[in-house]
Order: structure tokens, then sequence, then C-alpha cells
């Protein structure tokens, strides 16, 4: 079969042509949960390879007033698991005349994941929003749908370097002598958009602008910050 | 192109689907033939309802990047790169599906070789004026695939674009480009 973007060396040697049912398309998005507020945040560039497709897609999917979803990997999965995911979401307004909270979500989420166990949707996904109660909670998932509530979590290229920040300045994990402030939005917003920046540094898939939303109970704000784009 | 071989120097990779939508293809010959063959059997159908709707370009794109996933996931893959060009609500649109069914829309797409040479230049351009002519878009392809046949060795100085406007899509075959080798003289090893 000819490719043209497969042989790009003359060569006349035997080549085998494999072809790989998913593609990296890199992006990274980060979850931090509040008092009663939680925040969204990813970036907007979408790659394969060393090449740019476009610097206008974030990686976060409204699904309800109260729950973002951020999904990462591989995009034609992100695309069909968002697809799905909003289906069932109608399927289960029209059949409870409710809509439904973000730990229902989260638990569906996990089984559509693990229902795919043998050929699995390659994305990184996190829910956040606010729960029953208000207060703002973050479940983070594995491609095949393992998942936990955690205070806060990066998932996606440069998940690696920004979860060990967000380690030491929202968990406070193993600081002496530090008071625990319960963090504001502003702090929270600003903390995402200098971890961003960081990230943007070094990792090549991440960068062209973060889009931020704040979900609260009145509802979901949304700002974008340039990043650079190289 | 066969490969290196230059097989058929006539063939059409740009289709009119619509007067709103216009598909561009890079790939495997016979996949596009397939999709295209699919595509008119439903617009045709589409005439026979009588209903006054067509396809848009935002629904042709939708259901194209449907039928490259399921076919991905089927290990059967059309081996094809789709560019969905067209104009909705007064907006144009331009869309990118690949074989494996990743899809995004963006004012500027590029396939193949495009990428690497064209995309830089179109959204160069975009960014310095993203309200262009139509005149000053087409001037502008015309540099892109001048380019593209001075670097690609597999290309031939042939072309044709397909515009769609809000008065419908048409399709201006063939292009040839000036082109200006005298450089070539200046380049030591090959004068």
């Amino acid at each position: 079969m000819m490719d043209p973007m497969l042989n790009e060396e003359s060569s006349y040697a035997p080549k085998q042509t494999y072809f790989s049912p998913y593609a990296m398309n890199g992006g990274t998005c980060l979850a931090i949960a509040g008092e009663d507020f939680v925040v969204v945040g990813s970036d907007t560039r979408l790659s394969q390879g060393f090449s740019i497709f476009t610097r206008d897609l974030p990686k976060t999917y409204k699904l309800t007033t109260s729950t973002v979803l951020g999904a990462c990997g591989f995009h034609g999965d992100v695309l069909t698991l968002t697809k799905v995911l909003n289906a069932r979401l109608k399927m289960f307004e029209h059949e409870h005349h409710k809509k439904m909270t973000t730990s229902e979500i989260a638990a569906m989420l996990s089984t559509m994941l693990y229902h795919r166990r043998f050929f699995p949707y390659y994305v990184y996904n996190l829910i956040a929003g606010l729960d029953e109660e208000g207060k703002g909670v973050v479940y983070s998932f594995d491609p095949v749908g393992s998942y936990g509530s955690d205070g806060y979590r990066a998932r996606g290229s440069a998940a690696a370097m920004l979860q060990p920040l967000l380690d030491n300045q929202i968990g406070l994990k193993n600081q002496q002598n530090v008071q625990r402030v319960s963090l504001s939005k502003e702090k929270v917003v600003n903390l995402v958009k200098d971890v961003f920046i960081s990230a943007a540094e070094r990792d090549i898939y991440t960068g062209d602008a973060v889009v931020v939303h704040v979900i609260t109970k009145d509802g979901t704000t949304t700002e974008r910050f340039p990043l650079r784009r190289d | 192109s066969y490969g290196a071989l230059a097989r058929y120097r006539n063939l059409s990779r740009v289709m009119k689907v619509n007067d709103s939508a216009a598909i561009g293809i890079s790939g495997d010959y016979a996949d596009y033939q397939f999709m295209k063959s699919v595509i008119e059997q439903r617009v045709i159908d589409e005439e026979c309802l009588n209903d006054g709707f067509q396809y848009t370009p935002k629904s042709l794109f939708s259901w194209m990047t449907r039928v490259l996933y399921n076919r991905r996931s089927n290990f059967n893959p059309l081996w094809n790169t789709f560019i969905v060009g067209g104009v909705q609500d007064g907006e144009p649109f331009l869309g990118y599906i690949d074989k494996i069914g990743v899809a995004y829309n963006d004012p500027t797409i590029a396939s193949g070789y495009g990428a690497y040479i064209a995309a830089p230049l179109l959204r160069d351009a975009f960014e310095a004026n993203p309200k262009m002519s139509l005149a000053e878009a087409e001037k502008k392809i015309d540099e892109c695939m001048k380019v593209l046949y001075y670097r690609d060795a597999r290309s031939l100085n042939k072309y044709e674009v397909a515009i769609v406007t809000k008065d419908g899509t048409m399709i201006k075959s063939p292009i040839v480009s000036e082109t200006n080798w005298e450089v070539a003289h200046m380049i030591k090893g090959y004068e």
C-alpha cells in the first residue's frame, strides 16, 4: 500500500508496513478541587509526531452545568468517547428525568472504558465537578477504567511534570511547619496558569494556549491564556 | 504517483459534494473512489427526498469521521486523509480526517508534505490577514503548490482547486504554476 506519509526516504530494502490503530496526539489537562468550586484546565494544542495539527483544540468537554470532562491521548478515541458519553447522558436524563451527578458520570465512564478492556480507548480522563453537597471533586481514570477521587490531578503528556508541583503546592506534601489554608479560586487559577507555563517550556506537546474552567454552584466561567507556541 | 513512478498525470483529488461542501483527499486512490461513490449515492438519495435539505459541511465531516474511525476499529482502514471544506450558516468550515479517525477543524489545513511545507505559509498568511479575499487566498494556494512542486520529488506542476462560497461550489482545473528554475544554475554539482 502506498502511503506518502510513511515512505519518505527512497529505500529498496523490503519494508513491512504496520497499521497501528492508535496515535499520540498529545495535550495536557489538570483539575483541582476546592471547598465549593473546581478548576479544570487544559492546553489547546493537537499534535502528531513533530507536527502541530491545530493550535485551538481544548481538551475539556462540558458534560453538564456542574461537570467537565478532561480527556487527552489518542484524539480519535477522545472524539468517539465524548460522543458516546454525551449520548448516554441524554439517555439517562430521558429515563430518570434528572441530570447525572458527577459521581454517577464517573462510575459510568469507568464501566464504558472497561467494556473496551481488550481494545482500549487510549484516553486519559479526568472528571471534575461539584458533588451532591456542592463540594468540589476530581476523579481521574486510566485508559481501562480504573478510577478514584483525588483533590487534584494532572493527566496527559506533561502530567509527570505537573503532578509533583501540585503535590507540593496543593497537597503540601512532605513539608514541615506549613499551615493548611483553604485555597481561594483566584489562587488556584493563578497556580494553574503558572503550572501550564512551566509545562510548555519543556514538553513539546503542550503549548499554544490554556483554557481554564471554574465550576461553582452558580455556573461555569471560562478563560483563555496564551502559552508559548514553539 | 505510484511510489516513484509518475503513473497517472490526470487524476482528480477534489470532489464537489453539493453547493455548500467539497472534499479533497490524499492517500490510496481506490479507497477514495469507494468513498466518492458512497457520498455521490447519498447525495442522489437526498435529492430524491426533495425536502430542501442538503448535507452541511459539518454533518458530512462528522459522518466521515465516524466511518473512518469504525473502519480502523475493525482493522480495515480506508487509507486516506480527507479534507472537508464548505460554508455553513455563512461561516467557512475546514476539517481534516485521518485514516484512524483523528479529526479536527482549523482555518488552515494541509495533509502529507503540505503539512510541512504549505501549512506554515498558510498559517502566517491567515494570522496576518484573517479576512483575506478569495483572490488573495487563491494566490496563496498557488504559491504553496508551487513550493510543493519545487520541493516534493513526487509532485507534478498541475493542480486543481475547489472553491466554496455562499453562492456555491466550483472546481478550477487544471492550473499550472509559473515556476522559475534559474536558481538551479547556481547550485554546485548540478550545473
